[in-house]
Order: structure tokens, then sequence, then C-alpha cells
């Protein structure tokens, strides 16, 4: 097999003084859809934030493409072609919808078009020129996907993109989720909705206490769901 | 048209005109105060002298390079807001992951000494610079004589103001600089260098005070204090007008400007004192400022 896309080895972070991160490894191979599973506070936003380089001090490895990326600011992290939409959907107030749309700077070629963008969510072609925030929730999370698309970059990382929203737009992120993986994006999706998790993901990883405690492929998800109770239970 | 609420004429529009021009430099120094502080979190107490700087600057060009007022006018804030990027990129940059309060101290620190040298070493009666030859006279409007220099002082802030505003709302770079100023982790995770940006705003902000205090050269004599005098009511401006709000702080100088000149015909005794009493008045009812967000 190939070399991951993205290959973790022992990541450790820190917010201040708090050990979020202990050891964390894992491997997402080009095209893969991966979800990181597990209760409140496993630290599964911490580690999509870690590989951003948002949070505070950072040890271990994050092997992107064969390049180091522990040691690098954010934004030379992005320009390396990792696209991040936070938990918070991080739409902007004082932005239009399109200028939001066109924040983000395109890190290589190959991004897809606005119009493309508009195909794939056309809600926001309707709101181009609303502020940011005085959309709805759906529409507001399809924009936070929809402006990371353009950058070029080919590794995205999700976080909790079904968080708060009404099942028929989860049903559409979904949709999302699935058309992008066939046009050749890798995607590492933080989920606590494993259902949802389950009809987009390839494989899983689970974590608790800033570990990954088990790796399941999402044929054995429904078989495993017995061991890994303890992980998921809410 | 002799009077006006019984008051002669000319003292009215004399005055109105004084408020204007002060009003001017109100709106130049607090649009530079609201960019840096939205941008950087920092309340930039090194304005005034920066400012101050600028005028002191075109003064050295003219004097000891031979260079006028129009190249002072392009030189002096670009030379100024350099020492500005130097400034954050070694000391104001250190700061960020500190109480604001840091900043506004190391700040107040660097204009004192900024002030102190300026003065060791020109004295601090003032010197003078004349107003350029093609700005000088006045025009007759039928009502008062309008000195050239004063309207267009008017006009090149009231141009700089709009400028500053329209690359703000409608350019790219502006839209990076107000995404930022709402969340700088997540910009810069889209791979946009904002300590860079950082720098280059602090620079810019510095240099829309030198490029004020060139202009302000040839009306009040330049010396040491010209800014720190000017600068305790620039911040009661920014007060007024809502912390951060760029269009906020260009009314408000403008329209504080005119209140002063104003109150200095109606009532000569309160005019030093009127903009604070609104600033009370409005932060009693409007703590967030005129145009600020709560």
């Amino acid at each position: 097999m190939a070399e991951p896309m993205l290959k973790i080895r022992g990541l450790e972070a820190w917010y201040g003084e708090s050990h979020v991160l202990h050891g964390v490894s894992l491997d997402i191979h080009e095209g893969e859809v991966i979800t990181l599973l597990g209760r409140n506070g496993a630290g599964k936003t911490s580690t999509l934030r870690a590989i951003m380089g948002l949070t505070g001090r950072r040890a271990g490895s994050i092997l992107f493409e064969g390049k180091e990326m522990i040691g690098l600011r954010p934004d030379l992290i992005a320009r390396s072609g990792i696209a991040y939409c936070p938990e918070e959907r991080g739409i902007f107030a004082s932005l239009d919808v399109t200028e939001n749309l066109l924040l983000p700077p395109a890190v290589r070629p190959g991004g897809l078009s606005v119009d493309e963008i508009y195909t794939l969510f056309p809600n926001l072609k309707e709101r181009a020129l609303s502020p940011g925030t005085k959309l709805s929730g759906g529409e507001q999370q399809m924009l936070a996907i929809g402006r990371i698309l353009r950058t070029g970059a080919k590794l995205l990382l999700l976080d909790e993109p079904s968080e708060g929203l009404a099942p028929v737009i989860v049903q559409q992120i979904g949709r999302t989720i699935r058309e992008l993986k066939s046009r050749g994006f890798t995607v590492l999706l933080v989920e606590q909705n494993f259902r949802f998790a389950q009809t987009v993901a390839d494989r899983h990883y689970v974590m608790e206490h800033g570990e990954v405690k088990a790796t399941v492929t999402n044929a054995e998800l429904a078989t495993s769901l017995d061991r890994l109770h303890e992980y998921l239970a809410v | 048209m002799d009077e006006i609420f019984g008051i002669p004429a000319p003292l009215l529009f004399g005055q109105l005109l004084l408020g204007l021009i002060n009003g001017a430099f109100y709106a130049l120094l607090s649009l530079g105060l609201a960019v840096i502080f939205g941008m950087l979190n920092v309340i930039n107490f090194t304005h005034g002298a920066q400012f101050m700087l600028g005028a002191f600057v075109a003064w050295a060009m003219l004097n000891f390079l031979g260079l006028g007022y129009w190249w002072a006018l392009l030189l002096a804030p670009i030379v100024v807001g350099l020492f500005g990027v130097l400034l954050e990129r070694t000391m104001i940059s250190k700061l960020y992951k500190l109480d604001h309060l840091y900043g506004l101290l190391l700040t107040f620190g660097v204009g004192l000494i900024i002030e102190g040298l300026v003065r060791n070493e020109f004295g601090s009666s003032g010197l003078p610079y004349r107003i350029p030859p093609e700005l000088s006279g006045a025009w007759d409007l039928g009502f008062m004589f309008m000195p050239v220099y004063r309207g267009w002082v008017v006009i090149v802030a009231l141009v700089a103001c709009i400028a500053t505003w329209l690359v703000i709302e409608r350019t790219r770079i502006g839209s990076y600089l107000r995404a930022a100023t709402e969340n700088p982790a997540l910009v810069q995770a889209f791979g946009i260098n904002v300590p860079r940006m950082m720098t280059l705003t602090y620079g810019a902000g510095v240099a829309l005070a030198a490029f004020a205090g060139v202009l302000a050269a040839p009306i009040y004599s330049v010396n040491p204090q010209m800014g720190s005098n000017l600068i305790i009511i620039v911040f009661a401006v920014v007060v007024i007008g809502g912390m951060g709000s760029i269009l906020g702080s260009v009314l408000t100088g403008f329209g504080l400007g005119i209140v002063e000149g104003l109150t200095k015909v109606f009532y000569p005794e309160a005019s030093a004192t009127v903009i604070f009493v609104v600033m009370a008045i409005v932060l009693l009812l409007r703590p967030a400022g005129l145009f600020g967000r709560a």
C-alpha cells in the first residue's frame, strides 16, 4: 500500500498547562473518508486543531504528503494543502456570503470554482449578498464547507458538520461528503453521531481521553458496537 | 446675512471652519486608532507621538534635504510607518498574548520617550513650517474668507478617510482584515499570514497619523507636544464613536470638531471641555459608543 497521505505518530498537544492529546497515531490514505468517533472531551476536536497548529504546544509527528507539519505555523500548514472547517463553523459576521466564500486563498490549482460550489449548495447562491451570520444553521454549514473547496486543498478536516442540524440537512451534508469523496477529496471527519458517520466513512478511529482506543472499518462497525459501547455511549 | 442667532456671521462661519479642521484631524487620528485596535487589540498610545513625528519629519526634510511639502506628504508617512513596523515587530508583537493593558502601557511609554527625545533635540518652543505657495492665499466665499490651505486640509482628510473605508469594506485585503478582526486564528488556518497582516496594519495606522502630522505642520507650529495635546481629545472621540468602528470614528471626529467650534461661538467657556462632557453622557447612555457593537 502507498504511503498514507496523512501519517500521525505520537501526537501530543497542550492548551497552556492542560495536556489534551496523549500520543495520537493515525493514517489516512488519499481518497479515504475517516471519522474520529468518541464522546465529548475525548480529544477529537483537539486532534483536528492540533493538525492545523491551533492548539498550544505540540509534540510528535504529523507527516502530510511526506512533509513534517509539527513545527509549522497554521497559515503554512494550510498552504501545504490542508483545509479546516471548525465546529463553530467560523462564518464571519462582517463579511457577506460571497466574501466568506472567497476568503480562504487558493493554495493549489484544482479547487472547485464558485459556480461548482453554488451547484453543490444552491441555497448559497440565493443568499450571496446576505451577511454571513444571517444564514440558517444549515446554510452556514454549507458555506463553511463550500468555502474550503475553492482552495485546492485535497485534505479536508471537518469538525461535526452534522451538529445541531435538521435530519434533512444532515442527509444533504452526507450526500455532499460522498460527492466530495467521488471527486477525489480526502476527508477527516469528527463525529459524535455514529449513525451519520456510518453513512459516509470508510473507517473509524475511536477516541477516549486524548488517545485512539480502537480502529474499525465501516463494515465492522455494526458488529463492533458492543465492544465500542463504553467509548461511544451517550 | 450679517447675524445668525445674534452672532456675527463671519465669527460663526470662522469657528465652524476651525471646528471642521480640528474635526478633520480628529477623524484621521481616530481612524488610525480604530484600525489598529480592531486588528491588534492594542490601544496605540504612541499615536500622538507618531502624528508629531510626521510633522517633524516634514520639517527635517525641508531644512536638511530641501524636500518641500509635497515630498513630505508622500515620504513622511512612509518613513514614520516603517518606524511603526519596526516597533510592532520588535516590541508590540511580544505582548499580544498578554492583557490589552500591557500594550497600552508599552505604547504610552514609547510615546513619552519619543516626545522627550524630540524635545531634547529641537526644544519645545515650536518650529515654523510654511504653507506651500500653491496652497497659500484665501478664497472669498462671499460671506467669509476661506484660507486655501484650510479647505485643502478638510478635503484631503475626507478623501483619506473615504479611501481607507473603501479599502476596508470593498477590497479583498479589507475582507481579510475584517475577518481577522473577528477570528484571527481561523483566518490564519485558512493560509493567511496573520502576524504579517498585523504588522502591516499597524504600519498603515501609524502612516495615517504621520500623514495627519504633515497636514498639520503648516497650521499648528511644529512642536514636541502637538501630538499629546491632540491625542487626549482623539481618545475621547474614539470612546464616543465606539472602539474599533471605522465609520464611527470618522463621523464622530468631524462631528465633534464642529460641536467644539460651535461651543466656542455660543459658550466659549465650555469649549475646552465640551467633548469630555459629550463623552461622559455617551458612556452613561451607550457604553459601547455611538457606533460600537455592544
